[in-house]
């Protein structure tokens, strides 16, 4: 090293780190916008191909008959929240209590392997995850139903929500778990009373987002909720889902139903979006 | 709270020792973190244990509630008593032991979802008893003894997080307190305070050995010298030399915590 800290280095030196800097910043910033690109581009496809079928029938009215206009895809928008509904029971009361398990009793012999498992079932597909529905729920009762969709798509929720938890709860310090302790409150109280209301806006975080993950599945509903052009609201019978909706529609040769196509998609999007947007926007401020 | 009301008539009487160590040695794995050590805590005086860096004192304090039984791999031998009875035997449930034996940390930790007034009531209220108007007489009772009550009786309802540090801190001994506790352990309680904070919680200490038993530790040796009766000193996991904390730091009969509490170490 020589000279003075600030002015020491040669001009050319300078001029090198100051162009790398450049390239790297124009590197990642590149890289950023591409990551947005995607959304973008479907969002305004979407929006172009979509908006024009979406009117009060489309939430209101079930499906016409291919050629007739007007309809709309009613049975699916309710059937998807159905289906979300019952994937959260499951999701949310299995991955929850995992999480819990795993952040909370990290001396017990279970934890590694519970930990690897459930990170490795983020990777199993979807598919796979109706084929388990289809031999649990499906077989058994010889016909698809909505009850299998539903947990299906709850099976595929459960090791985002046991991550989400775990990773919240470990975020609470041990001061705090400590501080109860010497209370002299009992591990449940410490865990039930302290920790978990600690960890509660990033618990619901983490749900919500698994609940937006699996809300576009399709695959594992094929043969599981099946899907249903008619109003049910029997969780033993085939369940109607804006997935299938698109999944059909757009395999189909009409080009009235492949708007409708993306105008599910439009609204699945947005449903979506919103969530996501929603939870950060809810507890951005709460946590701080 | 039978061992709680049994520690009161005790402590008037003044004699007994309330807390008595019997060659406690404690381990994290393999590792000896605390050696050998004996010495008794007498009702309603301030023991403190000082010592350099290391040396053991926060883990044998935190022996004294079974904190350990928390930490994997820690383990405790020999004998603590409270009362003549061992914390550690088969027959003693922790959350008993910590009941009686409560604890102050070094950084204030109140709970951070609740508000003043929960924190407070939070020992009384999460064990599932008490009615709203005894709570109220808690509160108001535990908030005077922690020398905090002025300060927050007119934000009872909003969130602790909202305190200073020092206010959060004489927070958590209100908390503590609220249970009712015979011996409050205090883990270096103002090290994350600035002077006049510490101050605060200093002469607090003074007044709260009427009802308590506190043992303390410290980084500071004029604070053990200002608010103990008791010194303790610890080297290496080691006690080294304990006594009446005036002859601890006028006449030390070791040179080891001659050098030490004149600062030639630590």
């Amino acid at each position: 090293m020589t000279g003075s800290l600030l002015g020491g280095h040669g001009r050319a030196r300078r001029r090198r780190r100051r162009v790398t800097d450049m390239v790297a910043t124009a590197m990642i910033v590149l890289a950023a916008l591409i990551v947005m690109t995607p959304l973008v581009l479907v969002l305004v496809y979407l929006v172009g191909r979509g908006i024009g079928s979406i009117d009060l029938a489309f939430f209101t009215q079930l499906p016409a008959p291919a050629g007739e206009s007007g309809g709309g895809v009613a049975q699916a928008v309710v059937g998807t929240l159905e289906l979300l509904a019952l994937a959260s029971v499951i999701g949310l009361v299995i991955g929850i209590g995992t999480g819990v398990f795993v952040a909370e009793y990290p001396g017990h012999p279970l934890v590694p392997t519970v930990r690897l498992l459930s990170d490795a079932l983020i990777g199993v597909p979807a598919i796979v995850m109706g084929i388990v529905a289809y031999a649990l729920l499906v077989v058994p009762l010889r016909h698809f139903n909505g009850l299998s969709g539903g947990v299906s798509l709850g099976l595929i929720m459960i090791p985002y929500v046991v991550r989400a938890t775990d990773e919240v709860m470990r975020l609470v310090p041990d001061v705090v778990r400590e501080a109860g302790f010497a209370l002299g409150l009992p591990r449940w109280r410490v865990i039930v009373q302290i920790v978990i209301p600690s960890a509660a806006s990033g618990i619901v975080t983490g749900a919500m987002l698994a609940m937006a993950r699996v809300a576009g599945e399709a695959a594992p509903l094929l043969f599981t909720a099946f899907g249903n052009q008619y109003w049910n609201f029997d969780p033993l019978k085939p369940v109607a889902a804006l997935p299938l909706v698109i999944y059909t529609y757009s395999i189909s040769p009409y080009d009235s139903w492949h708007r409708i196509a993306s105008a599910a998609s439009l609204v699945l999007v947005v449903f979506v979006l919103l969530t996501t947007l929603l939870t950060r926007f809810v507890f951005a401020r709460r946590t701080r | 709270m039978t061992l709680s009301a049994q520690s009161m008539t005790q402590a008037e009487g003044g004699v007994e020792p309330i807390v008595e160590l019997e060659h406690v040695s404690i381990y994290y794995g393999e590792s000896r973190a605390v050696q050998d050590v004996s010495m008794a805590v007498r009702p309603n005086t301030v023991t403190a244990l000082i010592g350099a860096s290391g040396c053991g004192k926060t883990t044998l304090l935190r022996s004294l509630n079974r904190m350990h039984d928390l930490t994997k791999g820690a383990r405790v031998e020999g004998r603590v008593l409270f009362e003549g009875q061992d914390i550690y035997d088969r027959s003693v449930d922790p959350v008993a032991v910590r009941r009686v034996i409560g604890m102050v940390f070094q950084k204030p930790n109140p709970f951070p979802t609740m508000t003043v007034y929960d924190n407070v009531v939070a020992g009384l209220k999460l064990a599932g008893r008490q009615r709203r108007g005894r709570l109220d007489e808690v509160v108001e009772r535990s908030l005077r003894q922690a020398a905090l009550w002025d300060e927050v009786k007119d934000r009872l309802h909003s969130p602790a997080t909202g305190l200073s540090g020092g206010q959060q801190q004489r927070l958590c001994i209100a908390r503590s307190l609220a249970v009712d506790p015979a011996v409050l352990l205090m883990d270096e309680p103002t090290s994350a305070l600035d002077p006049q904070a510490t101050a605060r919680i200093e002469e607090l200490l003074a007044e709260l050995k009427k009802d308590v038993t506190i043992v303390i530790v410290t980084h500071n040796m004029q604070q053990a010298g200002r608010v103990s009766d008791w010194t303790a000193f610890m080297h290496l996991g080691e006690l080294v030399e304990q006594g009446p904390t005036d002859q601890i730091f006028t006449r030390p009969q070791m040179e080891l915590t001659e050098r030490y509490i004149s600062g030639h170490f630590g």
